[in-house]
């Protein structure tokens, strides 16, 4: 093997493959040998760095040099001048959005300083479609161990012990699931993983089986040994096309290396994982829809009891742990339930992976220890507010989660204290509002989603959501009357209580949570017909303030519709029922003489 | 929605017998199935789903119900250059309602339907997880990021002709 001196990582994830990073690679690749510097670096296409806003994003190894918004154009100078004469490219270099101070080690960065990378270990540093790398970072050592030295309950003894819990929204006990499905007798078992990721926004489960799928096969073949199941099947979403190709060839792979198949490491276990695709339905997360859709049906859930772990798949007990909770596993087992112990809160151990998306500066993944605030997750990892603008809330746990705001910007981020403070943490999307977002428009779009989303097995979820949902498209239409809002509450309230599963008994908690928090959105909406933040249209009203206006005539040359009329020189005016409030008239005025209403 | 007739022709319901047949005829396997053949023929109409439940000996409402249940099955053909506009929140708070109705306004259809041409169809979808360049648009399998409302003129052009 080769022993390069400069590794270049380039970022292969969705994100910054979507911006030509597989194109930089072979740019890269191709400028190395044509300067002859095949012997003396290497390019290695990797899972998620976690800055997704700033792709295509590549590391160099050793001197730690991230460069981000790389062209395939750029790979000649990063050749010549980084690699051959050792002077980084400035002008790429990552630069901080709130000191503008430019970073030349990653060590330096905010976004990593205050992370523990444990489900996100290998993401960004190995190649994911290389079982050797993989085993070069301990790779397949936990199940070496567990097969070779302990006994199933000694395994389960320890995941239970390290107080790991379910990292796909609802927080049950890891451990004490896999016993559970231990102890239920059955000669056929099953494992499954719930890559089902359909929280809108929320992409770690994707970044890991992107960057590191051999993690997730490991895992699940703990659990097999654990729960006496021979059979894993991967429940993932079709909209997956990257990840699927990367789990499929990685378990190719182990099976050529004998870490899945028949007698693995001569211990009599036998183990093997195939995948099931999702066909895009939001209810297939919860995990008895999922087994349905898994048996080729429609996914619709049912009651619990029976849970998966006792009747599951075709009728069998059933272990199912999402994809990020599956990944935390080798680490434990290889570092220890104290080492875990360590990090985290009294009740919440360990890490979360969160998905920062909206108007925060820093869009991608990161992994925190659990305990952190929110303060520390957007305003020092995220690193703020995108254009200086004033934050206004932050949507935890996806469309069945709460909004939290400014006030609860200090609240420990863990199970218990989310769920207090009015949100939950759900898979960990964390969707990050300014002052532009309309609160009663943001609530709209989420019901819009769950009831677009709902099987329509149960009533409350099926009629309640969408009753709840007029309530506020004539709210939002200035059509709202004052007793709206107790009926939502109350509506609300009774869909949460009597829904069959998880969708519909969340599906009202971003309505709940942004009427106690930004009740005066509300009242405006209702009683003032009035729009705060300039979104909903049917509120709000173009007009040209008088003193401000030149009569340059840009707005009315803008105007699509041409209800602006007005002589050259002269103050402007905008027919309203002509307008279509699209704005263009706003955005040319150099004067601010055009106002929203 | 108006029923589209269509005529399979043998070599149509070969194909779909040999899908049938590499799942082992097994109906658990119906999504892959579905999944398969979405991808052989581009949509699912009612006389494919009929072969279909003959072959895996189950009713054709068990696979009616399960094609319309999943969005991402379609009974309609889409259009040569499907345009899907992700609507996830990320995408949502970063504006992706005006690139919809950008492109609603500039095809002429809304969302759900095909160009009479055959070209364009236009879809919304839940997240590809590329919240890093909200708002995405997707057409065929080429990703556009951070799109504006002004891009879409743009982005329509680069398939003209095709």
């Amino acid at each position: 093997m080769t022993d390069f001196k400069i590794h270049l990582l380039v970022c292969g994830g969705t994100n910054c493959r979507s911006s030509r990073s597989s194109i930089l690679a072979e740019q890269l690749r191709a400028e190395i040998k044509n300067q002859g510097l095949d012997d003396y670096a290497q390019v290695v296409t990797t899972g998620c760095f976690g800055y997704c806003e700033n792709g295509p994003v590549i590391k160099v190894i050793p001197d730690n040099t991230i460069y981000t918004q790389v062209r395939p154009e750029d790979a000649e100078e990063i050749v010549t001048n980084h690699i051959v004469k050792g002077r980084k490219v400035n002008r790429l270099l990552y630069k901080d959005p709130r000191t503008d101070k430019i970073i030349v080690d990653a060590r330096e960065m905010e976004t990593y300083k205050k992370q523990i990378r444990i489900a996100l270990r290998n993401c960004g540093v190995i190649d994911p479609e290389s079982i050797d790398e993989y085993i070069a970072k301990d790779g397949y050592t936990a199940l070496g161990k567990v097969l070779t030295t302990m006994s199933p309950e000694e395994v389960i003894q320890i995941i239970k012990r390290s107080g790991l819990r379910g990292r796909g929204g609802a927080g049950f006990l890891t451990g004490l699931k896999w016993e559970l499905t231990r102890q239920t007798p059955g000669k056929e078992k099953y494992v499954v993983c719930n890559a089902d990721e359909g929280d809108p926004g929320a992409f770690m489960d994707r970044s890991i089986l992107e960057g590191d799928p051999h993690s997730i096969i490991e895992a699940m073949a703990i659990n097999g040994y654990c729960t006496g199941a021979s059979q894993g099947l991967v429940y993932i979403r079709a909209e997956y096309p990257l990840a699927i190709d990367r789990l499929r060839k990685a378990i190719h792979q182990a099976q050529e290396y004998g870490m899945l198949g028949a007698d693995i490491f001569s211990t009599g276990f036998d183990f093997d994982i195939s995948l099931r695709f999702g066909a895009g339905a939001f209810v297939c997360g919860e995990e008895t829809a999922l087994i349905h859709s898994m048996e080729g049906g429609r996914g619709e859930p049912t009651m619990k009891p029976p849970f998966p772990s006792v009747k599951g798949f075709l009728g069998k007990p059933t272990n199912v742990n999402n994809v990020e909770t599956f990944a935390n596993v080798p680490a434990i087992i290889n570092k220890g339930t104290e080492w875990f112990r360590s990090i985290g809160t009294e009740k919440s151990k360990g890490t979360k992976v969160f998905a920062l998306a909206g108007k925060v500066n820093n869009v991608g993944l990161i992994e925190v220890p659990m305990g952190i605030t929110l303060r520390e997750v957007i305003f020092e990892i995220g690193g703020g507010i995108k254009n200086d603008k004033k934050f206004k809330g932050v949507q935890i746990g996806g469309p069945s989660g709460g909004c939290l705001t400014e006030k609860h910007l200090d609240v420990p981020i863990d199970y218990e204290s989310l769920v207090d403070a009015g949100a939950m943490m759900g898979s960990g999307g964390m969707i990050i509002m300014d002052e532009d977002d309309c609160m009663v428009d943001v609530a709209k779009f989420f019901l819009d989603f769950t009831v677009d989303e709902s099987c329509g097995k149960c009533t409350p979820c099926r009629i309640g959501n969408k009753r709840l949902h007029e309530l506020l498209i004539n709210i939002t239409k200035g059509n709202g009357k004052e007793e709206d809002i107790e009926r939502l509450i109350n509506l609300g309230n009774v869909i949460k209580d009597t829904s069959l599963c998880m969708l519909g008994q969340s599906a009202p908690n971003p309505v709940l949570s942004i009427l106690e928090n930004f009740i005066e959105e509300y009242e405006a909406h209702i009683r003032d017909k009035k729009c705060p933040a300039g979104v909903c249209k049917d509120l709000m009203k173009y007009e040209i303030v008088a003193e401000n206006c030149v009569g340059c005539t840009a707005c009315a040359r803008a105007c699509p519709v041409g209800a602006i009329t007005g002589e050259r020189k002269e103050v402007h005016y905008i027919d309203q029922s002509l307008c279509i409030k699209c704005g263009a008239c706003m955005d040319r005025c150099k004067f601010n003489a055009v106002i929203i209403n | 929605m108006s029923r589209i007739k269509v005529e399979l022709k043998k070599k149509d319901v070969d194909t779909i017998r040999e899908i049938c047949r590499s799942f082992s005829n097994n109906p658990d396997e119906l999504i892959n199935v579905l999944h398969k053949i979405q991808h052989a023929f581009g949509y699912l109409p009612a006389e494919v789903q009929e072969v279909v439940a003959r072959e895996l000996r189950i009713a054709v409402a068990k696979v009616y119900g399960v094609v319309t249940f999943y969005s991402f099955f379609s009974m309609v053909p889409k259009g040569r250059h499907p345009i899907s506009v992700c609507t996830g929140t990320a995408c949502y708070v970063r504006g992706a309602e005006n690139v919809l109705s950008e492109f609603r306004k500039e095809l002429n259809i809304d969302v759900g339907e095909t160009t009479p041409d055959g070209r364009f169809s236009i879809s919304c979808l839940r997240c590809v997880g590329a919240c890093g360049l909200a708002p995405v648009v997707m057409v065929g399998e080429k990703t556009y990021g951070r799109v504006s409302p002004e891009m879409v003129r743009d982005i329509i052009r680069e398939y003209e002709g095709q």
